[in-house]
């Protein structure tokens, strides 16, 4: 672990900023920052979203356990509950909808020149969370706790080695991309 | 002016041009397979030299609350979301501006970079007004800033970050996040829509 680096707060801030800016580089290359893009993935025209992310999704778990397996990185799931995951990534995915990006996508389509995404999306975002800010006393117990599970990972639920569940999770979701590649979408 | 020339001659006149073709940070879109594996392998570094998953909607939070501490003043810290989220600039706040420039940049030097209201998918459907294209953007800015908060995380936090760790509530999120929004966009391209 290199729990020095980490503490060093400037060097973080650098970091944090520089990762942004790749990410936001291959986010764009991608192609995710479009809204005809995004709004393509909703209405299941158009699989690029599902295929960045999958990709990502495999190489991250294998990587990223792998470097927990090697003692230098720790895990950080979220913590969550039906209450918080459900009914706040519904009300997320009708946002999704009707905004056309996600917040990250969303930034990167303003950085395109995006208009829709600086004027709707970013002063949207910054006001829809500070309602839920002045909201959070009332939702705090019931719903965001209701059927709170903590920071559960599958391995965890299932009682088993994390490779057991990495594995079949990798080539089941490469077996979807082959399947989405020969469907033409 | 066409930036993204601009931005090449100085990339090209940097030194590198001569050693190394530069011309796969021009082209306009790389495979999606491309991009998704650079963005897991920038996770794992993300895990290994920051410790942190990369995420975006705390910094939304965050900023939220550093404009409402310039009306309201020190009292907004003792919010109770704010104890947990504190009206600060940090890592993940740094992330999303450099989510900004590098889109900017990638947009740039493939010449893409164009100052627009409305994406052309929307005007084919609602026209190119940019006024009600704006009304509902904002609606769903509001909404996703709600939601991503009620969920503690959005696509990036949740959808990536949190299904590589195999967190259960990530899968859970991000299968939410999309049946939410398959519906709308259907509803709203389907039934609203020509």
């Amino acid at each position: 672990m290199l729990r020095k680096l980490h503490l060093k707060k400037e060097i973080q801030l650098g970091l944090g900023l520089m990762i942004g800016i790749i990410f936001g580089f291959l986010l764009h290359k991608g192609g995710v920052t479009k809204y005809d893009i995004i709004i393509g993935q909703l209405l299941l025209t158009d699989f690029t979203v599902m295929k960045v992310m999958l990709t990502a999704i495999i190489t991250g778990m294998v990587g990223v356990h792998f470097l927990k397996s090697l003692g230098i990185a720790e895990l950080h799931p979220k913590p969550g509950s039906v209450g918080s995951v459900g009914t706040g990534g519904l009300l997320f995915g009708v946002g999704f909808g009707l905004l056309g990006y996600c917040p990250g996508t969303m930034v990167g389509a303003v950085g395109e020149g995006f208009l829709d995404a600086l004027f709707g999306g970013v002063v949207g975002m910054i006001i829809g969370a500070g309602l839920f800010s002045e909201l959070y006393p009332r939702l705090e117990k019931s719903p965001l706790n209701r059927g709170n599970f903590g920071e559960l990972t599958w391995p965890q639920l299932f009682r088993l080695n994390s490779w057991i569940i990495i594995i079949p999770f990798s080539i089941g979701m490469i077996i979807l991309l082959v399947w989405i590649e020969k469907s033409g979408l | 002016m066409d930036i993204g020339a601009y931005l090449e001659i100085g990339i090209w006149s940097f030194g590198f041009g001569g050693i190394v073709d530069m011309e796969w940070l021009s082209i306009d879109r790389w495979s999606p397979y491309a991009a998704g594996i650079g963005i897991g392998l920038l996770s794992c570094v993300a895990f290994l030299l920051s410790d942190k998953p990369i995420g975006c909607s705390t910094a939304f939070s965050r900023t939220s609350g550093m404009i409402e501490r310039l009306f309201r003043g020190g009292i907004v810290a003792e919010k109770a979301y704010y104890k947990k989220f504190a009206p600060a600039i940090e890592w993940e706040w740094m992330l999303v501006v450099g989510i900004f420039i590098g889109a900017f940049l990638s947009a740039s030097l493939s010449g893409q970079f164009q100052v627009a209201w409305v994406p052309e998918r929307w005007a084919s459907s609602f026209g190119d007004t940019p006024v009600l294209r704006w009304i509902v953007a904002l609606l769903g800015g509001i909404l996703i800033g709600i939601g991503s908060r009620w969920a503690g995380g959005c696509t990036s936090g949740h959808g990536i970050s949190g299904t590589l760790q195999l967190a259960v509530s990530s899968w859970l999120a991000v299968v939410s996040f999309f049946i939410g929004g398959i519906i709308t966009a259907m509803v709203v391209f389907h039934i609203f829509g020509l």
